[in-house]
């Protein structure tokens, strides 16, 4: 195949897959939160100018209303400028996680699969001990060792996530590896690395996009559980987990201060949670019907 | 059979040393001195030194190991810095509660979350199905302290029907093990979902409706028991994060169990504690994931364990 074939032939299916997802509604409304997500993480200092984490004693635990439209917090903070300010935090978190977990959990994931033997048994034993932890409690356990706060989190999470990569691209890699392009290109004498690159790495790359989209929010959960216990980011920091947990103690008399920030939570694990959905159906020939 | 589960049996045990290495490792990382640390910050330098001679950290890493290794066996696990209590009997006092709490919640979730998708499955694009996928990606999407607290107000300071955390009596287990619950009705109604509308599409299925059999019969007895496979598999593994999600849940409920005890612990810095906590955890898991192994064979006769 040519060059210019080849990439017409991606082009055709990028198109239709882009028109499978366009149909699906579901998919289009968790672009659209995801877009208004992006939105306010990006553009939270317009939003609300000013400090987030000031606090006024004067208006403490105040119900929403017409000047604090989501009602304030036990520091007299207006709740909607916290949330506001904390999705940037979440998506930082989110984005730092995945990160960690892609450049490390891919390359190991092609290693394992690609070369099979020594080096596949060491990688998967590894991967086995990190996988008999389910992955909050192993965040946990890192945490426990690492300490709490921002950076913290982004590598406990991020290590977490790390075996759920090496698996999938392991797996895919197998099935991959046998293709008869992958054996032509190794008769025509291509070295294992461009191999790797250039005819394995494009085929794993849909479980990885869908993998990724729903990683970030598990990532964003996680993040809020370790903030809710007090274990993540601290405060006067706006994360949303920690806004819940220290909404938790006024459950009684302003339980809009621990009402919220879950809600924000909530759509911004919707909003991945759909767009993974819809990226598997419309990217995904095994999930065809 | 018997065979299988021996051979099982020992496939665990690499898992086990590789999460006595994760443990022992766990203090070696810490910055600092471990021997300070396990004394806490009140110990005395006479303490300190005699924690130092008692782990034997003035020996070689490995003799260090071999040691650590040995009384995990014997699963003495030192004192918790906060109590001075042996580990072991903090462990056991409360590992009671998580487990009931984690029973009760599997239960539910098998109950309403098996059903639920195989409605759907079964009537896929109609209102039903709609009701099931939204309800069961809201779930997944939902933060399980979140919802804790919201039932919270809703079922005990609103309607005041349930209490809103402790222990004592049934009431007491309703609302965390609905909470804990929550998220793995929705993974399993979802893996329930696509795991039957794939054994639905099969040609089996087809020849039996071809035969003249009941719908009734042919999703019972033809589709649901191909499906089962993949279903105990996904809630084997949901119990996992049921384990996680019981750190969360316990503490919104104040419910006395090893979650908490591990947050706890976290917060105050007593690592016999956590590291004790972990293992167990980890113990839970591998455990139930052999059982899953084990039911695979009772559910599908097919599955010859040689």
């Amino acid at each position: 195949m040519t060059e210019e074939k080849e990439h017409r032939e991606y082009a055709g299916q990028f198109r239709r897959s882009w028109a499978k997802l366009k149909r699906n509604k579901a998919a289009l409304f968790g672009g659209a939160l995801l877009l208004l997500y992006l939105f306010t993480a990006l553009f939270a200092p317009v939003l609300y100018p000013g400090s987030p984490s000031a606090p006024n004693l004067m208006i403490s635990l105040e119900k929403p209303s017409r000047d604090h439209f989501l009602g304030t917090d036990e520091l007299g903070r207006t709740i909607m400028g916290r949330i506001i300010w904390g999705s940037r935090v979440s998506l930082l978190i989110a984005l730092g996680v995945i990160s960690v977990g892609l450049v490390l959990g891919v390359p190991l994931g092609l290693i394992s699969g690609y070369y099979g033997g020594k080096i596949d048994f060491a990688i998967q034993r590894v991967t086995d001990m990190m996988l008999a932890f389910p992955g909050f409690l192993l965040a946990l356990a890192l945490v426990a060792v690492l300490g709490v706060g921002l950076k913290n989190t982004v590598i406990s999470i991020g290590i977490s996530m790390i075996p759920i990569y090496i698996r999938l691209v392991r797996g895919c890699v197998l099935s991959v590896k046998e293709q008869v392009y992958v054996e032509a290109a190794r008769a025509v004498g291509s070295k294992d690395f461009r191999i790797i690159v250039r005819h394995i790495l494009p085929n794993v790359m849909v479980p990885i996009t869908v993998q990724t989209s729903l990683g970030m929010g598990t990532a964003i959960l996680f993040a809020a559980g370790l903030g809710f216990l007090g274990l993540g980011v601290q405060p006067p920091n706006p994360e949303w987990g920690a806004m819940l947990g220290s909404g938790r103690a006024y459950l009684f008399n302003a339980p809009h201060v621990a009402t919220f920030p879950g809600v924000a939570i909530f759509l911004a694990v919707l909003s991945f949670n759909l767009l993974g959905d819809g990226l598997r159906d419309a990217l995904d020939p095994r999930f065809r019907i | 059979m018997f065979q299988y589960v021996i051979k099982r049996l020992v496939f665990t045990i690499p898992v086990l040393i590789g999460i006595s290495l994760l443990l022992f490792f766990m203090l070696r990382m810490l910055p600092g001195d471990p021997a300070q640390v396990l004394a806490g910050q009140m110990a005395t330098p006479e303490e300190v030194e005699n924690i130092r001679r008692q782990l034997g950290l003035d020996r070689p890493i490995h003799v260090q190991y071999a040691v650590f290794f040995s009384r995990l066996v014997q699963f003495d696990l030192g004192r918790s810095a906060r109590t001075q209590n042996p580990v072991t009997r903090e462990i056991w006092a409360r590992l009671p509660n998580t487990v009931l709490l984690a029973v009760v919640a599997i239960t539910l979730a098998c109950l309403f979350g098996i059903p639920a998708g195989i409605v759907s499955a079964v009537r896929p694009y109609t209102w039903m199905d709609y009701l099931v996928t939204s309800a069961a990606l809201f779930g997944i999407s939902m933060p399980v302290f979140w919802l804790g607290l919201m039932l919270v107000v809703v079922f005990s300071i609103l309607l005041q029907w349930l209490p809103a955390g402790g222990t004592g009596s049934w009431k007491h287990v309703i609302l965390p093990s609905v909470t804990l619950a929550s998220f793995v009705i929705a993974f399993i109604a979802r893996m329930t979902r696509s795991t039957m509308m794939e054994v639905l599409s099969q040609d089996y299925t087809t020849t039996a409706r071809s035969k003249g059999l009941k719908e009734e019969v042919v999703i019972v007895k033809h589709a649901l028991k191909n499906a089962l496979i993949p279903i105990i598999t996904v809630v084997g593994l949901q119990f996992g994060l049921l384990l996680g999600g019981a750190v969360l849940t316990e503490t919104v409920f104040a419910w006395p169990g090893l979650g908490r005890l591990i947050v706890d612990s976290i917060l105050a810095r007593d690592y016999p504690m956590i590291q004790g906590a972990i293992l167990v955890f980890g113990l839970l898991y591998i455990f139930v994931n052999l059982v899953t192994d084990l039911l695979y064979a009772c559910v599908d006769p097919r599955i010859r364990y040689d």
